[in-house]
């Protein structure tokens, strides 16, 4: 027994305003809207729509609005619809559900419960208009103790990564998101001195040039990993798991392999690309280590090397363990974090919340002495700039942004990343499809969200007396809870509001 | 000297252009809605997309520096501004003998409309292009160009 | 209420102090008119004074002052002493009644050398052991804290005005080459005296006006290297910023002054090569020491005094010359009291450190006796 498919969403076309100029109908992967030939109107049916809303920004007199279904409301609120759909899907296909996307469920929020300070007279605010303002972060292993050689002249440090502003692209790889997609936050990572992250689908060619604002990704399909792809960024990172789908690897289904993809990730055309859950070559922290230095080898100790791990409830004795293990670099991602195609009921329940997790582990680095041996990137749904400040506050050396880069991008998070028919031209190999993305623009639109955020930051620096990014690190006295337990206040080392 | 130049790359086949040039040129200018359900002599778009499997980009009279359409027009209406070197059709001169839309080798010259028998091209609507201000990806460009850059039909067979 | 130590108290204030570089000695009277004339920069809730050169005849000891809320915790706390240090001398600091200067803790004073075969135990230098020993009295022994513990100086503070707190202590009656002082305007009261200036460790003294946006940035890097700080007053994190950065680390002075008000980074970039490889690496590594916010500082040594503005100059900061003598006061009109015609009169820039230290025939006096480690600064022993 099946069930007929119904509509997730609604579209709703005002008659009075369309003017049936098919604009809808060329733009929508999903078929939704159709031109009727007997009687030359534009139609729609609703059964296919993801919400992604193409249809609705490009229809050039407004006549297009979509809702969420509303017969979908059951008035049960112990079955809720989404669990009642889930089951009938899987009824259906026998299958693991797949999403994209971060976890959409209402789990609590801490970033939105946490308040920033502000000067009143006991010290003057500072105006960004008419003082400097820095955000310059360094990411790398820092000495604890600055040498000076004879001359007084500093020995050598470490590398280091130099960004202008502490914010970078989170991994993406070429696969998921398409080669337009890429080169806009390539572009803009460019153009505002900061990075954008390959992910674990390697570099494609035309990407080489951006090879100083590029971090390549190392993960556990080794995809693309030579050493021309080692050597053409500015850093490494390992990743060992990602908030969206800690434990498992990922997969890109044979169909997004097209030719550009098969020869960036050195596979045969229309091949799955599965990655292995774990390294199989990591089984242990000393192996770790071995990869670390494998990496260091092989690019002469020129790359700082960064460890991607997804938020999980040991994650403070494990960051210690890969500061230890060698790495410059932690970045922590999430349990909101987003992904192209992760299985719904991982997404959604494994791991635990980045503002918990980043405070955890900064506390314990610092009670080991050992917080300055490295860079702490954290990522999983920051969505504006006031998660940034506040993450920074925390603990974090600089923050990994995806979702929202995508968002700016033209994304309109409808979660169908994984079919591979983004009508936006993000998530999608289709030749028709990317072009839409026009690499210009999308590399504009990046770089004025890191501008207008780069902003934002520094008014809100500004307002707490601070005009030095590296001030605010782990400065958790910034920082009021407002309804929180004590132990949550606890972990997050803040005092409640009033405090 | 600016003109309109087409990044066939980036065009993702939508036909907003088309649909705003026609109201560009229609009666109720720019009013998209009164120009689709009011005017049933509403002209023809002057920018078309030419399509064909994956590829697909807009298409717009290039202003040629020789122009077929002028050597060809009966009337003399087919003209050349000496200003702005655009390529204009005086619509009092115009019989609609179709010969331009015969000798244009890019189909850029239309039908006015349903019931209106003159020739219509691009006029770049002032120096303010309606197509290239709605072109959702940039896929149409307005952007100064050299006089080499002028595209030449007549010695480009 | 809560005291201060368990609640960050946010104060303004005055400051003022002064180096014969030649080493000559004046009383405790010429700073206490200084420091009073900018009386209502402070509110009556805190002032203080530090003095070098004030035991000549006790050089070669460290001399502990210490608060003590009652007879009880002082017995306890000698026995420690006495289980660490060898006691020359040991007693009650001289005092005065004063009006205005009430709740008084018990305050003692003792010249004190560490135990030698407790150094060789531990395998210290005797200023590491005597830091820690001072950091475990401070936090582990309710009741009783240790406000000054250098050699051939010390600190006098309490809640009251500055001028008041001089005549409470019977400044007059001391002489030194450097007198730093301070009068503080906290927000609300601190509840004891430890939370006056000057901050003291060793022979380091601060006395600050400002209060520091980086603070808890601050506090937690000093904290994962040993320091604890127990008072949260952003005159002990400065305090320990230049221990760790001058003694622990060894850095040249200029280095820390370029670690605690850096130039913006547009300017590090236009430096020329070398100059510009030491700001930077001077930022990179220690960029939770940068002291955000705004703040004034005299911060006094053995070897001399210096006097630095945040790096945008928040806080006011005057300096004046006058033969041997430097002056350094939050408003010019403190140093004219003293002295009315200075050579010269000036306002350093922010991150432009006055520094006046004695010279050489006035260190080679000190230098004869004691351990000095103020410019050049000191490698522990396991670093």
């Amino acid at each position: 027994m099946g069930f007929t498919k119904r509509p997730t969403f609604r579209v709703e076309r005002d008659s009075c305003r369309c003017i049936d100029c098919g604009v809808c109908v060329r733009q929508c992967a999903n078929e939704v809207h159709y031109l009727d030939i007997d009687t030359k109107e534009v139609l729609c049916d609703s059964t296919n729509c993801s919400n992604c809303r193409r249809c609705v920004e490009l229809c050039p007199t407004g006549a297009l609005a979509v809702w969420g279904a509303p017969q979908e409301t059951s008035g049960n609120a112990a079955w809720a619809v989404h669990d009642i759909r889930a089951i009938q899907a899987q009824a259906n296909s026998g299958g693991i559900l797949l999403t994209g996307m971060g976890s959409d469920r209402p789990m609590p929020g801490y970033f939105d419960r946490m308040m920033l300070n502000a000067s009143q007279v006991t010290n003057p605010s500072i105006d960004p208009l008419r003082e400097p303002m820095e955000l310059r972060t360094f990411l790398g292993r820092k000495p604890t103790v600055l040498q000076l050689d004879d001359k007084g002249k500093p020995v050598d440090l470490p590398p280091q990564l130099e960004l202008d502003v502490p914010i970078m692209f989170s991994a993406m790889s070429f696969g998921s998101i398409s080669l337009n997609a890429i080169k806009s936050l390539a572009a803009a990572a460019e153009s505002e001195n900061t990075y954008y992250n390959t992910g674990e689908g390697g570099l494609h060619r035309d990407l080489y040039p951006f090879g100083k604002n590029t971090i390549t990704q190392v993960a556990s399909g080794r995809f693309g990993v030579n050493i021309d792809y080692l050597n053409a960024g500015a850093a490494i990172e390992i990743k060992i798991g990602q908030g969206a789908k800690p434990g498992i690897g990922g997969h890109l289904p044979g169909e997004k392999v097209g030719q550009g993809v098969s020869e960036t990730r050195m596979i045969p055309l229309g091949s799955d690309a599965i990655s292995p859950a774990p390294h199989h070559d990591i089984y242990s922290i000393e192996d770790l280590t071995q990869l670390i230095f494998s990496l260091k080898e092989a690019t002469e100790y020129t790359k700082p090397i960064s460890v991607k791990i997804a938020a999980v409830h040991n994650v403070a004795a494990i960051a210690s363990g890969i500061a230890r293990a060698g790495a410059d670099i932690i970045a922590i991602d999430g349990y909101r974090g987003g992904t192209g195609a992760t299985p719904l009921r991982i997404r959604d329940h494994v791991g635990i919340p980045i503002e918990l997790a980043l405070a955890a582990v900064d506390s314990r680095l610092r009670d080991e002495g050992i917080r300055q041996e490295v860079s702490i990137v954290v990522g999983g749904s920051m969505r504006h700039s006031a998660d940034v400040i506040k993450a920074i506050a925390l603990g974090a050396d600089a923050v990994y942004i995806a979702t929202a880069a995508l968002i700016s991008l033209g994304c309109h998070v409808c979660q169908k990343c994984y079919t591979g028919k983004c009508n936006w031209g993000i998530a999608t190999q289709n030749p028709q499809l990317v072009k839409r993305l026009n690499p210009e623009i999308g590399a504009r639109r990046a770089a004025n969200l890191l501008r207008a955020w780069k902003h934002e930051l520094k008014e809100m620096l500004g307002g707490m007396g601070i005009n030095a990014v590296e001030s605010l690190r782990g400065n958790r006295l910034m920082l009021r809870g407002v309804g929180m337990m004590d132990s949550e206040l606890r972990i997050l080392g803040i005092k409640a509001a009033g405090e | 000297m600016k003109r309109i130049r087409i990044k066939e790359e980036y065009c993702i086949g939508c036909r907003l252009c088309e649909v705003h040039c026609i109201a560009a040129h229609g009666k109720y200018k720019n009013d998209l809605i009164k120009t689709f359900k009011r005017d049933c002599n509403r002209p023809s778009p002057r920018i078309v997309i030419e399509e064909k499997e994956d590829t697909c980009f807009a298409l717009p009279c290039r202003h040629c520096r020789e122009a077929f359409c002028i050597r060809s027009c009966l009337t003399g209406s087919m003209t050349r501004d000496p200003e702005t070197r655009l390529v204009h059709n005086e619509v009092e001169r115009c019989v609609g003998c179709w010969t331009c839309i015969a000798a244009c080798p890019y189909g850029a010259i239309v039908r006015e409309g349903r019931h209106t028998k003159i020739a219509a091209k691009c006029d770049l609507c002032g120096q303010d292009p309606a197509c290239v201000k709605h072109c959702p990806n940039d896929a149409i460009v307005y952007e100064e160009v050299g006089e080499d850059d002028h595209y030449d039909a007549c010695n480009h067979r | 209420m809560l005291r201060e130590g368990d609640i960050r108290i946010p104060s303004g204030c005055a400051i003022s102090g002064f180096i014969n570089r030649k080493g000559n000695t004046v009383s405790g009277e010429q700073i206490i008119r200084s420091i009073a004339l900018m009386h209502e920069r402070s509110n009556g809730l805190g002032g203080g004074f530090a003095a070098y050169g004030i035991y000549p005849e006790f050089r070669d000891y460290f001399a502990f002052h210490l608060f003590y809320e009652n007879h009880a915790v002082r017995e306890e706390t000698e026995r420690y002493l006495n289980k660490n240090f060898n006691m020359e001398m040991g007693g009650p600091i001289p005092t005065r009644k004063t009006t205005g200067i009430r709740n008084l803790p018990l305050i003692w004073r003792y010249f004190v050398k560490p135990k030698l075969e407790l150094l060789y135990q531990d395998e210290m230098n005797t200023n590491e052991f005597v830091v820690e020993r001072v950091m475990e009295i401070n936090s582990s022994m309710p009741g009783a804290y240790v406000f000054s513990s250098g050699k051939n100086m010390g600190a006098f503070k309490g809640v009251g005005y500055p001028e008041d707190i001089g005549e409470f202590y019977r400044l007059e009656e001391y002489k030194g080459h450097i007198w730093t002082a301070h009068g503080r305007f906290p927000t609300n009261t601190p509840g004891w005296w430890g939370g006056a200036h000057p901050f003291t460790l060793l022979d380091w003294s601060i006395v600050h006006n400002g209060e520091i946006s980086s603070y808890d940035a601050n506090r937690r890097y000093l904290e994962m290297f040993g320091h604890k700080c127990t008072l949260q007053t952003d005159t002990e994190a400065i305090t320990y910023i230049f221990d760790l950065l001058v003694r622990k680390h060894g850095l040249p002075l200029d280095v820390a002054v370029a670690v605690v008000a850096p130039p913006f980074w547009n300017e590090i970039d236009r430096m020329p090569p070398e100059k510009r490889a030491i700001h930077r690496a001077a930022r990179l590594v220690y960029s939770s020491l940068l002291i955000n916010g705004p703040f004034s500082i005299v911060l006094g040594s053995s070897r001399g005094i210096m006097a630095l503005n945040d790096r945008i100059k928040l806080r006011p900061l005057t300096a004046a010359e006058k033969g041997d003598f430097l002056y350094v006061a939050s408003e010019e009109s403190a140093i004219r009291e003293i002295c009315p015609q200075p050579d010269r009169v000036w306002m350093p820039r922010g991150g432009e450190p006055v520094i006046g230290l004695l010279n050489d025939q006035a260190l080679q006096a000190e230098e004869e006796e004691g351990m000095l480690h103020m410019a050049v600064g000191e490698r522990t022993s396991r670093s």
